[in-house]
């Protein structure tokens, strides 16, 4: 009967999001003159922001400029890029192993970029892959990867990376909850078996080194997204969690049972203090990190088999519920720390938590009962408001600084602006179409740039030229300068965009790295001269040093290689000139090919199966006589006496 | 003579200059301790020259908006960024010019000496007489002179003096860099001027040529 209740509430409000949608489609292009010279960047000059927006299923992060929306760059995280050779080099496969074997793909969600007392520092971004329970790390001096670790005892690591206002850590925690330790169990014991954790993983301050601190054991809830606090708040952060029926099947309908789920309150200061008293159980585990050596210009891995567990039954203090309605999704702090916004995307409110109250209530023992040792507090004792009228399935809240909060509402399609305090809602903004997150520059940092609200929109529907049933998701950008909000440019994103990031440019730009330094390149298979060149071969296994430099190989002519060899070409990129990659393709390689960038070595191996000879080429244009860099390997049958031999 | 010094502004500025006071009678013999030490300056003031380059090469394409150079010190020849040197080398190779190797260039390596011999004997010709600060300032003269001269023939053989087998050929062209100038070389416009050595070398001659000035007005007052 109550289920029914729901479905007819739900088509009643899809029915309303359709009518939206064809009163807000189309736009009109005349108002949009005043726009233009907005987000006109002229020929030559800067964009004010980088953005760095998931690439969601893509795997990989884009990197965007505001107030363009021009892409420069796709940085290579969790899938494999037969452009660069990530993931295909020798040097790079170890980033893409887990506790399951090498995995080419992950979906990745949200970037977050680390903070020095609450401001982002510009030195690192993090983003999650959801899928096998990763986090990345990559450096923002080189736009590369630096280091992916797994998390174990999860599935759906989505409320993560979300880094503290230090980046003392990221944090990961379990939508899909599972067997912990994971077992063959039937699925329907889910409420006897199934557990949740969250994680928390440390972050060195010097190096970024990542680190799993501690895990806590939580009941089998889907734990959505995350935030940790700041300013008053900070030592807290705070996680969204749905299903707290404990469904295991039909979610969308078992799991939207309960008015209301839960926000859950960790006191990380107090889990590490329990941690450091020796409360933590240690629990075998497996799980990989790994890291890039800039040095040596590759990707090592490292098996750890032991994590240390935290039961809040044996850690009062440590962690409570706040309960909040209905199956929210984002979870936002303020810049003061002192709210808590909740996306609950079934409610027809946006419940705003206070930290100060949540503290109140907690001293005075305010409680409504408990869950595994996890005390409830009452709903009444922590809500500082209800934003009423947010649109219709309210996910993520970004804020300006300026005293407004500003949330996307995915079935209405629009942005809400909403004053802190009063809780009215001030202005509204349609999007195109189907809004997940939104984005304010540092509008989850204490000091938010502000300027611009951009909406990460799942559907694109009739906005952009058709392309088959595939069509691309989108970004817009809204100027929040003034009282109303206004639409200044609509553009499309690779992948699909889930949360992003952005900060202004000067602060990366002056520390963009150029060039590799071939003196400190430390790869073992480099050769820093072309006189160091050289074929070697050992057994079946032919290593070729070849060094890469405008506007030719060296050596281009190679002989004596048979079919079965194994052969490795390690290539060294000479140059230390700024934006002179040299490309490597071979003929009939079952593998890709390799970008190498000035100063560093890539290899890859090719194991060839037919006798005959074969071009091998630079892909990258890097000169007037790029097409001349080429060469030949003559490949004999395998029992040949053809020597090796290569031109010096 | 002194008809001539006077009516030559820069020497009486100079002079009003130095002297900071407008009469000149009866004072010749501080004015000749002045000169000393305008020559003593003369002379120190060359140890600048192992500080600065004394020439600047400076290269710009269409593909090098950030600019690729090359400084010429009295005894090195860096690029002006980190790897200018080797990526203008790079560069170089495809019109067959003969690689830049500072190691190779002799100059360098006695060009040191020659600016310590007139640190020295400036030193000395300051104790000693007017003859001698001519001398100095003649011999001064001379060496730059043959400098910008050999300057020249350097940058005519890197210019001429081309790879048969390169790439890049195009009929009677060359790519002397200019000695003082702008040159459009192909695709390259080469700027060469002269680095804060060299004018730290031309202000020690002035120096000398005042103090000699100083020195011989304040013997004729007399």
């Amino acid at each position: 009967m109550k289920g029914k209740g729901i479905i007819i509430s739900f088509i009643s409000i899809l029915t309303t999001a359709l009518i939206i949608y064809n009163c807000s489609g189309g736009g009109n292009s005349s108002n949009f003159s005043d726009a233009a010279s907005k987000v006109y960047v002229a020929p030559g000059s800067y964009d004010e922001f980088y953005a760095f927006m998931s690439g969601g299923f893509s795997g990989q992060v884009g990197v965007y400029g505001l107030p363009s929306g021009r892409l420069f760059k796709e940085i290579a995280v969790f899938s494999q890029d037969p452009e660069t050779g990530y993931g295909y080099s020798e040097e790079s496969k170890a980033m893409l192993m887990t506790s399951y074997g090498f995995i080419p793909w992950d979906d990745a969600h949200h970037p977050s970029l680390s903070m020095t007392a609450g401001e982002h520092d510009g030195r690192w971004l993090f983003i999650n892959g959801n899928n096998t329970p990763r986090i990345a790390r990559i450096d923002l001096r080189s736009f590369e990867t630096e280091e992916i670790i797994e998390t174990p005892n999860s599935g759906g690591n989505h409320a993560s990376p979300f880094v503290t206002e230090n980046t003392e850590y990221v944090v990961a925690s379990t939508r899909f909850s599972v067997p912990i330790i994971n077992k063959d169990v039937p699925i329907n014991t889910y409420k006897e078996n199934f557990g949740g954790t969250i994680s928390f993983i440390s972050v060195d301050k010097n190096s970024g080194k990542m680190n799993l601190a501690f895990q806590i054991i939580v009941p089998g809830f889907n734990y959505d997204l995350a935030r940790p606090g700041k300013g008053l708040s900070h030592g807290w952060a705070f996680f969204t969690s749905y299903n707290s029926e404990q469904a295991n099947t039909l979610l969308e309908i078992n799991a939207s049972q309960n008015d209301k789920d839960f926000i859950a309150a960790v006191n990380w200061k107090k889990a590490e203090e329990y941690v450091k008293q020796g409360k933590a159980k240690t629990m075998d585990a497996e799980y990989y990190r790994n890291y890039y050596d800039e040095e040596k210009q590759t990707a090592f891995s490292e098996v750890n088999k032991k994590v240390l567990v935290l039961d809040p039954k044996e850690c009062p203090g440590m962690i409570y519920y706040l309960p909040t309605p209905k199956s929210p999704h984002g979870v936002d702090v303020d810049p003061t720390g002192e709210y808590i916004a909740a996306g609950g995307k079934l409610a027809t409110v946006i419940p705003v938590h206070s930290f100060s109250k949540m503290i109140k209530a907690i001293n005075e023992k305010k409680f409504d009962g408990e869950i595994s040792g996890i005390p409830i507090l009452k709903y009444d004792a922590v809500i500082a408001g209800e934003v009423q009228d947010p649109g219709l399935g309210p996910l993520h809240t970004e804020f300006d600084g300026e005293g407004y909060g500003y949330t996307s509402a995915f079935i209405s399609s629009e942005i809400v602006k909403w004053k802190i305090g009063t809780w009215e809602v001030v202005d509204r903004i349609p999007t195109y179409y189907s809004i997940g997150h939104l984005m304010i520059p540092g509008g989850d940092t204490k000091k938010p740039w502000g300027k611009y609200v951009i909406a990460l929109n799942k559907i694109t529907k009739d906005r952009y030229l058709p392309t088959g049933p595939e069509l691309t998701q989108s970004a817009q950008l809204i100027d929040i300068s003034g009282d109303k909000m206004k639409l200044l440019l609509d553009f499309p994103t690779t992948g699909e965009p889930h949360y992003a990031q952005a900060i202004p440019a000067d602060i990366l730009m002056k520390n963009s790295k150029r060039i590799y330094e071939l003196e400190k390149n430390k790869n073992p298979h480099a050769v820093k001269s072309e006189k160091e060149t050289r074929v070697e071969r050992s057994g079946n296994v032919v290593r070729v040093y070849l060094t890469a430099s405008r506007s030719h190989f060296k050596p281009d002519n190679i002989e004596g290689i048979r079919t079965g060899d194994k052969v490795y070409f390690h290539i060294t990129n000479l140059e230390q000139d700024w934006d002179i990659p040299h490309g490597f393709a071979i003929k009939g390689l079952n593998n890709s090919e390799l970008l190498i960038m000035p100063g560093q070595t890539k290899s890859i191996l090719w194991e060839p199966k037919q006798v005959g000879v074969y071009p091998f080429y630079c892909t990258d244009f890097c000169s007037a006589l790029h097409q001349e860099m080429s060469g030949y390997i003559r490949v004999s049958p395998a029992n040949s006496n053809v020597p090796i031999s290569y031109n010096k | 003579m002194y008809q001539f010094l006077t009516t030559n502004n820069f020497n009486i500025n100079a002079a009003d200059y130095l002297n900071h006071s407008a009469a000149f009678s009866n004072r010749w013999h501080k004015m000749k301790s002045k000169s000393k030490y305008l020559m003593i300056g003369a002379s120190l003031i060359l140890l600048l020259v192992f500080l600065f380059p004394i020439w600047n090469i400076d290269l710009e394409a269409p593909q090098y908006p950030e600019g690729i150079g090359l400084r010429i010190w009295v005894n090195k020849m860096t690029g002006a960024k980190e790897f200018d040197l080797k990526n203008l080398n790079g560069l170089n190779h495809y019109i067959g010019m003969k690689p830049i190797e500072p190691d190779t260039i002799q100059e360098l390596k006695y060009m040191p000496f020659i600016i310590a011999f007139f640190i020295g004997s400036g030193l000395l010709v300051s104790f000693l007489n007017r003859k001698f600060i001519f001398v100095w300032i003649a011999l001064l003269l001379i060496i730059m002179s043959v400098g910008l001269y050999d300057f020249y023939m350097w940058g005519y053989d890197y210019g001429h003096n081309l790879n048969p087998s390169a790439p890049i050929k195009v009929p009677g062209m060359s790519y002397q860099p200019p000695v003082i100038g702008t040159k459009k070389l192909l695709n390259i416009t080469a700027t060469s001027l002269p680095g804060a050595g060299s004018i730290v070398i031309f202000l020690s001659a002035s120096l000398a040529i005042v103090s000699f000035i100083i020195d011989k007005r304040g013997n004729k007052e007399k």
